[in-house]
């Protein structure tokens, strides 16, 4: 089917402000957003900026607005977007990232939030076996926040950080959850006041938009709720 | 700009990162990345990483390296196996302690369970040999590395692309890097360089390999007078969807999935009779390719393109949610259909290199056939040829490879640079880098890079794919050099520098067109099949004249071929048999 992606575009070397440009492409309904943008790339105007590599949903580099939803473009088919033939599919950055190119971001912010909630495993005692024991059912505990990606989409639909830029977000919080609910862990101490700042948990009002966005499947309202708990509870 | 180290490491995959971890410890070590480091490939591994661990049932780690060799169709160095075999399962261990999650048994260990030519006793029968954590193994390890990166300050200079390698002589002195977000040319004077750059499966048209899979690393060296090793080897993964190349992980065939043809019959009964569908995965695409070149596809035309059955509706919903979810959601998402009810089209996809940069088993880039290491330079995973995959790698090994390797070659890397000095670079030596970029961003563009891309993409996969014979080859070595001088008038369309992702492909195809020669002529040289290496024309094995590794010199627009001896010491080759 011919379709038009209006994509928005920003050149710091050029531009004053973001605007948006249209490209007709010729493609097909089973195909993925991210095929249509490398056609533009490959073949139409290779100035195009967007960052892409594993291209089935795993890698987490072009997550983006499509349509106003955040998503990998990747894991976005053309006919679960548009109708027909002659529809237009409005494709932009994420958002609260300052963009640095097209639909490249500057992901520092997003990253610095990830690195302050100390996503690693944290136990100093000695193992004491070969590998530590954890049963299945502890395993699940967590097991749906190992998927995350760090892809930013959840970020990225977050309404809470439109009001406060300074929200730790969906993505940093969910990962802290990984590690406070490892039954392997012992960071919880050292985790927590990141978790109870004012800026940390709590702004979080339960819109579910980042469960709604996540690629990856995973519950994180529930996930930050459940923090949120482990903080009440003082874990 | 120009930057010190005692170690930088570019590529930030499993390999890289381990091998980060282990150096930083004991030099000034920086990571350089084209991509952020949890968006590299190794994310993509699926089914698992082997160790003998004997958790659920008997394993040594002797059966695992003669599973290896075997594997690898007898090109594997044996020594090196037998340090991949032994090592991982402390490898395994020390991924758990630093957090991966694991599967586990019901005892609460780490699970394991059944892998393509992974059997006990030298090959008695299948065995559960592949830690796991459900189908997203690699991502779990990507994640774990990088979280120890994060405790441990590792310091990353993310979307960096090397250009260049600027050694002297024998003796590696730095990279030549250009920085993504502002196009800055930065020198980067080190004492040890480790390329750890993965694969470079985006020569295929059909490929499991992400975008970024364009083998800069080999072709930086390649360019710089160092020889490829084994690059004739490229495994074709039986299993990726029809049509897109996405990988299902032959996990799904080690919990019960069964490959059928047109008529449901489980056609690996007539090739592998032992095996069956966990026979290694040169065998399962031949197999593949022959029933659907006998017409026995799914639509049973004979097309290359026709098709068969993975039937995974004899699993289970439960075991494919709880083992396998990111196939189950990769069906559904690019398919419409669910596995647990609908059998899965696939068909061969180009999935990983066994050949690469030339290292000995500490990592260090050997330059000739031999042995004289190159001082400073080391190259760890799917870049790099050690060689422990040999002529066919097993599934699971790859993963292993990178944290054994990247460890080792990381460790040897902190006692290297204690006793040599710092290189002194000069803004000078980035300029046979700026002389080439040059050439790719000033003057008027002829050809674009997209079809030049396509049409190389189009005749590996058709000329050097699963079956080779002479001809083709010949046709495809001319066809690459054609698409080599139209690579020559290719220029950017793109010229500013923030983010210049234009510049930044005509680079990888660069890399691409390279290593496409390189792996033409290695292929067209080797007359034997072997492993992935079938040839048509040549359908035995010939330990008598062929039982030797190739090397392959790039010298401007020939490659020139030399050999060097396999490490037979534990076994001697038999006649390969599942």
């Amino acid at each position: 089917m011919k379709i038009t992606l209006k994509i928005q575009r920003f050149n710091p070397d050029s531009d004053e402000a973001p605007h948006y440009q249209e490209y007709e492409v010729e493609i097909d309904g089973n195909a993925r957003l991210l095929d249509a943008l490398m056609q533009i790339k490959r073949f139409q105007d290779g100035s195009l900026g967007f960052r892409k590599s594993c291209a089935h949903g795993v890698c987490g580099s072009d997550a983006m607005r499509i349509n106003g939803k955040d998503a990998l473009a990747c894991k976005t088919l053309i006919k679960d977007i548009v109708g027909g033939s002659g529809e237009t599919i409005t494709v932009e950055p994420l958002r609260y990232l300052p963009v640095q190119r097209d639909l490249i971001v500057d992901q520092a912010d997003f990253f610095t939030k990830y690195r302050a909630v100390k996503p690693y495993l944290i136990n100093d005692e000695p193992v004491a076996e070969k590998e530590r024991i954890q049963s299945q059912e502890e395993r699940l505990a967590f097991d749906d926040t190992t998927n995350c990606i760090l892809c930013a989409s959840c970020y990225s639909a977050c309404p809470v950080l439109s009001e406060n830029p300074a929200f730790l977000g969906p993505a940093a919080i969910s990962q802290a959850f990984r590690f406070l609910a490892d039954s392997r862990d012992r960071g919880a101490a050292e985790r927590m006041p990141v978790l109870n700042e004012h800026d940390g948990v709590w702004p979080c009002q339960n819109h579910f938009e980042c469960t709604r966005a996540c690629p990856r499947s995973i519950l994180i309202t529930k996930r930050i709720n459940q923090t949120k708990k482990m903080i009440e509870q003082g874990k | 700009m120009i930057h010190q180290f005692d170690t930088i490491i570019i590529g930030s995959g499993g390999s890289g990162l381990y091998a980060a971890l282990e150096a930083s410890q004991r030099s000034k070590t920086a990571v350089l990345s084209k991509l952020y480091p949890i968006r590299s490939h190794t994310g993509a591994a699926q089914g698992g990483i082997s160790a003998a661990l004997g958790n659920v049932e008997e394993d040594r780690a002797e059966w695992h390296a003669f599973d290896t060799v075997k594997g690898g169709d007898y090109l594997v160095d044996q020594k090196a196996a037998e340090i991949l075999a032994e090592e991982a399962i402390q490898a395994v261990y020390d991924l758990e302690n630093r957090g991966l999650p694991f599967n586990r048994t019901p005892e609460g260990r780490i699970d394991q369970r059944r892998f393509g030519g992974h059997t006990k006793n030298f090959g008695e029968a299948p065995v559960r040999r592949a830690c796991y954590a459900a189908d997203r193994t690699g991502h779990m390890i990507l994640q774990t590395l990088y979280q120890q990166c994060i405790k441990n300050k590792v310091a990353f200079y993310d979307e960096f692309q090397v250009i260049d390698l600027v050694k002297e002589g024998n003796i590696c002195r730095g990279v030549v890097a250009i920085e993504l977000a502002t196009g800055e040319i930065h020198i980067f004077g080190a004492k040890a360089v480790l390329f750890a750059t993965g694969g470079f499966g985006r020569m295929f048209k059909i490929t499991s390999n992400a975008y970024a899979n364009t083998g800069d690393g080999p072709a930086v060296c390649a360019r710089r007078g160092i020889p490829l090793q084994d690059m004739e080897f490229f495994q074709f993964h039986p299993t990726g969807i029809k049509g897109l190349g996405i990988l299902i992980s032959e996990a799904v065939r080690g919990e019960g999935g069964i490959l059928r043809n047109k008529e449901g019959d489980r056609f690996m009964e007539n090739y592998s009779p032992t095996l069956l569908d966990l026979a290694p995965r040169d065998i399962v695409a031949r197999s593949l390719v022959t029933e659907v070149r006998a017409g026995r596809g799914i639509r049973g035309d004979g097309r290359i393109d026709d098709y068969v059955h993975l039937d995974a509706t004899g699993i289970g919903k439960e075991t494919l949610l709880a083992k396998l979810p990111d196939i189950t959601g990769f069906c559904q998402t690019y398919l419409g259909i669910d596995p647990a009810d609908t059998p899965i089209p696939v068909l061969p996809t180009a999935h990983y290199a066994m050949g690469g940069i030339p290292t000995d088993i500490n990592g260090q880039v050997v330059a000739d056939g031999n042995g004289t290491v190159v001082q400073g330079l080391y190259a760890v995973g799917e870049c790099a040829c050690v060689s422990v995959h040999g002529a066919n790698r097993l599934g699971t090994n790859s993963l292993l490879d990178l944290v054994v390797f990247g460890r080792r070659a990381g460790r040897h890397i902190g006692g290297y640079v204690k006793d040599v000095d710092a290189p002194r670079l000069s803004d000078a030596d980035a300029d046979p880098a700026r002389e080439w970029l040059k050439k790719l961003t000033e003057g008027p563009s002829e050809h674009h890079g997209g079809h030049i891309t396509d049409e190389m993409q189009t005749l590996m996969m058709e000329k050097v794919g699963i079956y080779r014979n002479e001809q083709e080859m010949e046709e495809a070595e001319s066809q690459v050099q054609e698409l080599r001088q139209r690579y020559r008038q290719v220029r950017v369309q793109d010229n500013s520098s923030c983010f210049n992702t234009d510049l930044l492909e005509i680079i990888e195809l660069g890399n691409l067109l390279d290593l496409s020669l390189i792996t033409a002529v290695s292929a067209r040289n080797r007359k034997e099949s072997r492993g992935a290496h079938s040839r048509e024309d040549y359908p035995e094995r010939d330990d008598d004249a062929w039982l030797k590794h190739t090397l392959a010199y790039l010298e401007e627009d020939t490659v020139r071929i030399d050999y060097k001896p396999v490490d037979i010491s534990l076994w001697q080759p038999k006649p390969r048999t599942y």
